[in-house]
């Protein structure tokens, strides 16, 4: 019966649910055994502020890979990003909006290009955004080498601005009611993960968007336009990068050539983890965002069960990655076989 | 200026000329499509049908020549799949060309309707009208990786039906359907041409040209043969104009040479028993003689290529024993078939057989190389007599050892394969479909050769979809149908219609 | 004519016209470039000193990794990213077993050649690691080893207990500088005895025919009786002995580690320098000549960039935009409009001509 249902669900959901499963078994169990930390509202709001560029990055990201791509120059532009707005507000006393359009126009321009070369040139999509990664590194560092804190006013007014959820609150330990509150940067994620889903499910470039990453020869006979959607699908996924990079600059409030070093390889894992699978076509985009939290989840429960060494983040985000590829290469390969059989 | 002078025609090509390096698939060919006919596109494999359906549907941009269309006033040019439907040129190709991973009802839609937004409930809504009114037993809903192959193919004719199209173009669409299938589609198609379609249908099997067809065209080599009326031309006329010589000119080259008779003639080399792969076949019985050379018949899909790729170990084996000279052997993979003294020569060529990027002589070289191990590589000097001597043996048209094998012909490319393993000196040669897509010439150079081999000895299985072709070599054939075994034909029953009737599984014993 | 025909179609010319230009652009802009002197270093030992010599020093374990990149580029038809985070996992394993517990041990707590050995078995398995995901569970390569390219710094931290571990005998800088009397850097020679290894491996065994044959159909290999799983697998082996000996160079040149700066970027290096020796990143045909020579030009490169002041962390830019001018001039779609292009201007001339 079971066995019956899991054939009959398309390929998207069953890993859709697989990944939402190891969430709540995740969150749950760690309510149970650590509480604490885990139990009031706030500490979840908190996950999805401090990742919520992560989970606008990461939208991108299963984007691409949906489509049969990867881009790992989003970490690379999310600090370019940063650091042009960070010395536009400071050294050139900027406007917030100045810096919006600077963060859309990098994006802009790195999703032209590297979407360009990796349709229109036929080159492999890893050695096209290797290069943007690469490019976007180095020009962050000719821009400023330096890494400093934004002081510019309005901005500090901004990145300060928490927008309170009424009903989610809790009592602290003298008993008094602190509300909880999310950064406006995770209203900016929750508004991309929506709109995304929306795209991907009801507007015809997003179902065009599977059949290129399902079988790009069947949807060029289909009569997609192979070529420009892959070149959509990058164009957006970098100016995503231009987005989270604002979003991610108005959480830590400075320009540094280190900042979202390795955030390309947390948005990749959490496309996996929430579903995407790397041979394309297959994905969702509510899957990613809980392949965000649940990356995020797994990383403090790491450090509240004491193993708090810079280290163990790495390895556990490595170890779960790994792990999650592994279930996708198995849970695939059976269903196939059940299917034949 | 408008070409189309006939009031009803809807298509006309004229003088579609198409190279690809090495090869030139098409040279001057016209092709005319009338409203409301369907049209046989016939030739053998590597004729030129799929290279000019592929120019008709913008996959391929032709080198030279001219289309019309029906509505236009000049010319068209038709740079992609996309602007062929817009023109109303639609296609059901023979690999089934959709996306396994979309649900049926997006897979008969995508690409093709207005607008911006996907509307859900109106496409499932349409889509499972349409696939009721075809009988197609798949849901709008269901992903269409979790459908048979025949409903995927005719999921894809679902959708080229119900596009508004002027020429529907069937590329062998019914190489993976059954008969009830087969006739649902007729059906569809004679409903089709009443409406005024005008329908290209390609196909291998004579059949169901006879069946359903109003006028043929032939292709050989690139060539257009001609276009005729489908009484005007005889089954046998028809054969021998896709082959190019009359039928009495194929030699019986069986006469040619001695059969292999020496004592031990009748000692089964290989026997097996009870043998299953995954690949979905029944499980099978077989045995083979020494110096014998018998073959698997049946229609493409009925599971001849896969008998003989689990007993090589191509595929993994799930039961059944195989036994060598009366001994059970073990085998998982192909090197151990290949310690065994086996050798196959795989049916597709460009994906089984070929190296692409390396030289003739590696490629003829390596099933042995492998075989001597990964320690012991052959000396240059050694290499390259070997090559030289196969080259020269088979009569390998080449510019020297050292080219890759892609720019060789499709013929030479065979030879090679087959010189890498003759090279092996196997007991037990496996041929699938050794002569597909190769000149005449080669074909029967292949044909002598196998025969000369078993003469020496050898024991040989040849699998061929022409059958006159293995009624040539072949002393024994192991008939199959719906990837069974169904029964097994020799000597007096060789012949070409007592083989059909097996296939067709008239007559039962 | 023919015989320059031969020379552009033959695939070392890719990085030898590459290596001109560059030398040709350092003589127009400072011929000093090319100056070697002999000097003295701190430890009084003669040394020779210049740009060449640098290239030759820093080439050298580039030429070494990029000899074990071809093969997994060859192999499987995607690169390793975990290369320079697998150098710092094999390094910090070098000084784990020289310093034992004591990060700033008087003596060496163990021969060299025993901490390499273990350093050598440790970057095989993690080769091995890579290895498994790509031939067995089917994830591509670069996807496959992003897993150790995030997890290998930490890895490397945590065997130290994220100490900074100092040798302090003398001997152990000699494989990364100089060894006493011997005025050529040591990474030199240790690359030289590679690439003699690595020819000796080509010439006495099938490796490189399995590869290539794995690597350009695998469907058809496996019917000829190759296993190409396992062909993948020792492909990443192999890369990961490479990677140890690259480590070994690292970790002797300053006698200690810094787990986030050490070889960083270097997977960067090694994958150009394959793709600059003409192979195809997408697999198939290699010349190993080829890539060891683009393993030099890049660090040609990477010098020249130096010379004139470009800051280390800019670097990554100016590479970028090589890596793009070269993958763009040999991408399929670009040759086949320039061959049309030459056609079309070839035609006209002949036109010109005959009108």
């Amino acid at each position: 019966m079971l066995k019956n249902k899991i054939k009959n669900l398309t390929d998207t959901n069953l890993l859709l649910a697989i990944t939402i499963i190891v969430f709540f078994v995740m969150y749950i169990s760690a309510m149970v055994f650590l509480g604490e930390g885990f139990l009031k509202p706030q500490a979840f709001l908190n996950i999805l502020g401090s990742n919520a560029a992560l989970i606008i990055v990461s939208c991108g990201m299963s984007l691409v890979m949906i489509t049969g791509g990867i881009d790992i120059s989003v970490g690379g532009v999310v600090a370019l990003v940063s650091m042009c707005c960070a010395v536009y507000l400071d050294h050139h006393n900027g406007s917030i909006w100045g810096a919006i359009l600077i963060s859309l126009g990098i994006g802009l321009l790195f999703g032209l290009v590297q979407g360009f070369l990796v349709s229109y040139l036929e080159i492999q999509p890893f050695i096209v955004s290797l290069a943007g990664m690469f490019f976007a590194r180095g020009l962050t560092t000719m821009v400023n080498t330096n890494s400093f804190n934004v002081k510019h006013e309005e901005f500090v007014a901004l990145k300060d601005t928490r927008i309170v959820i009424p009903g989610l609150g809790s009592y602290n330990r003298l008993g008094k009611y602190i509300d909880a509150k999310i950064e406006v940067g995770v209203i900016v994620a929750i508004l991309v993960v929506i709109l995304l889903f929306c795209i991907l499910r009801w507007v015809k470039l997003g179902r065009n968007f599977y059949a290129v990453g399902g079988n790009p020869q069947s949807a060029l006979m289909l009569g997609i336009n192979v070529k420009r959607t892959k070149f959509y699908s990058h164009l957006i996924c970098s100016l995503l990068a231009g987005v989270g990079g604002f979003v991610y600059f108005m959480h830590v409030g400075s320009g540094s050539a280190s900042h979202a070093m390795g955030m390309e390889m947390d948005a990749i894992a959490s496309s996996i983890i929430g579903g995407t699978m790397l041979t394309g076509g297959v994905g969702n985009i509510i899957g990613t965002f809980f392949g965000v939290i649940s990356l995020s989840t797994i990383q403090n429960i790491v450090t509240s069960v004491g193993l708090d060494d810079a280290w163990w983040t790495g390895i556990t985000v490595a170890a779960m990655l790994c792990i999650f590829l592994i279930i996708q290469s198995v849970v695939m390969a059976r269903k196939r076989k059940a299917v034949k059989g | 200026m408008n070409i189309l002078v006939a009031e009803k025609t809807v298509l006309k090509m004229r003088n579609i000329h198409k190279s690809f390096p090495g090869v030139r698939a098409l040279q001057g060919v016209d092709f005319t499509l009338c409203e409301g006919e369907i049209h046989a596109l016939m030739g053998e494999n590597g004729a030129g049908k799929s290279t000019l359906i592929k120019v008709l549907t913008g996959v391929y941009s032709k080198d030279e020549g001219e289309i019309f269309i029906k509505g236009k006033e000049n010319a068209i040019e038709i740079r992609s799949p996309q602007d062929a439907q817009k023109l109303g040129i639609s296609t059901v190709y023979q690999e089934i060309t959709l996306c396994p991973n979309l649900s049926v009802a997006e897979n008969m839609y995508i690409g093709r309707t207005k607008g911006i937004g996907q509307n859900w409930k109106k496409m499932n809504a349409d889509a499972n009208k349409i696939l009721q009114s075809l009988d197609i037993p798949a849901k709008a809903t269901q992903q269409l990786a979790s459908c048979s192959i025949a409903v995927q193919q005719m999921v894809a004719i679902a959708r080229a039906v119900d596009m508004e199209c002027k020429v529907l173009i069937l590329d062998e669409p019914t190489s993976s359907l059954d008969e009830q299938e087969v006739a649902k589609l007729f059906k569809l198609m004679r409903d089709l041409r009443a409406k005024g379609v005008g329908i290209i249908f390609v196909t291998h099997f004579l059949d169901q040209v006879y069946e359903v067809c109003d006028k043929i065209t032939v292709l050989r080599d690139g060539q257009l043969v001609g276009q005729y009326a489908i009484k005007d031309l005889p089954r046998v006329q028809l054969v021998s104009k896709m082959l190019g010589k009359d039928l009495d000119d194929m030699s019986d080259i069986k006469g040619e040479q001695e059969v292999y008779n020496k004592e031990d003639a009748i000692v089964s080399v290989f026997e097996v028993e009870g043998l299953v792969s995954d690949a979905g076949i029944k499980p099978f019985d077989f045995y083979i003689k020494k110096g014998e050379v018998n073959g698997f018949t049946g229609l493409l899909g009925s599971g001849r290529s896969e008998c003989v790729r689990a007993i090589y170990g191509a595929d993994s084996v799930l039961g059944g024993t195989v036994k060598k000279n009366g001994e059970v052997i073990k085998i998982k993979k192909p090197i151990d078939a290949m310690k065994q003294g086996i050798a196959y020569l795989a049916e597709d060529r460009k994906r089984d057989g070929i190296i692409g990027d390396l030289s003739v002589r590696d490629n003829i070289l390596l099933a042995l190389q492998v075989q001597k191990g990964f320690f012991k590589p052959f000396t240059k000097a050694q290499a390259e007599a070997f090559a030289d001597e196969y080259i020269k043996l088979l009569d390998i048209k080449t510019a020297s050892a050292d080219t890759p094998i892609k720019s060789l012909s499709g013929g030479n490319q065979q030879k090679v394969i087959l010189a890498r393993w003759l090279l092996t000196h196997p007991e037990y040669l496996i041929l699938d479909e050794p002569t597909r897509g190769i000149d005449i010439g080669t074909k029967i150079d292949i044909q002598k050769l196998v025969l000369k081999l078993a003469s020496e000895g050898m024991s040989i299985t040849f699998i061929s979809s022409e059958t006159d072709e293995m009624l040539r070599t072949c002393s024994r054939l192991v008939v199959m149908r719906d990837r069974k075994v169904v029964g097994e034909l020799s000597g007096e029953e060789l012949t070409q219609n007592k083989i059909m009737s097996t296939i067709a599984g008239g007559d039962k014993e | 004519m023919t015989g320059i025909k031969k020379l552009v179609k033959n695939q070392i010319f890719i990085p030898i016209a590459a290596l001109l230009l560059l030398a040709l652009f350092n003589l127009l802009a400072d011929p000093e470039f090319f100056l070697i002197e002999l000097g003295y270093n701190s430890a009084g030992n003669p040394v020779l000193k210049g740009y060449l010599v640098t290239i030759l020093d820093y080439g050298s374990e580039l030429a070494i990794l990029a000899m074990g990149m071809t093969l997994v580029t060859a192999a499987s038809g995607g690169q390793d990213i975990s290369v320079g985070a697998t150098i710092a996992i094999a390094g910090s394993v070098i000084l784990r077993v020289l310093c034992g517990t004591d990060p700033r041990p008087e003596t060496m707590q163990a021969p060299i050649i025993v901490a390499f050995l273990v350093a050598v078995v440790v970057s095989m398995l993690c080769g091995a690691f890579n290895g498994t995901l790509v031939a067995y569970f089917k994830i591509p390569p670069m996807v496959a080893t992003l897993i150790l390219f995030t997890a290998g710094r930490s890895i490397a931290a945590w065997i130290n207990n994220n100490a900074l571990p100092i040798v302090n005998d003398p001997s152990f800088g000699y494989f990364g500088n100089f060894i006493p009397g011997i005025p050529v850097p040591t990474p030199f020679f240790i690359a030289v005895v590679c690439m003699i290894i690595m020819a000796l491996i080509l010439k006495f065994t099938t490796l490189g025919l399995y590869t290539q044959s794995v690597g350009i159909n695998e469907s058809s290999a496996r019917l000829n009786g190759l296993n190409p799983q396992f062909i993948k697998f020792l492909s990443f082996v192999i890369l990961g002995v490479c990677v140890a000996v690259a480590g070994l160079i690292k970790v002797s040149r300053i006698s200690t580690i810094n787990y986030s700066v050490v070889a960083k970027d270097i997977e960067m290096d090694a994958i150009l320098a394959v793709a600059l020796g003409g192979n195809a990143l997408s697999g198939g045909k290699f010349n190993m000549t080829a890539s060891i020579l683009g393993a030099y030009v890049i660090q040609f490169l990477t010098t020249t960039l130096y010379k004139f002041q470009v800051k280390s962390d800019a670097l990554p830019a100016y590479k970028a935009i090589v890596v793009i001018i070269l993958v763009v001039s040999s991408a399929p779609v670009v040759r086949e409009w320039m061959s049309n292009l030459w056609k079309k201007i070839t035609i006209k001339k002949q036109v010109k001509e005959v009108g």
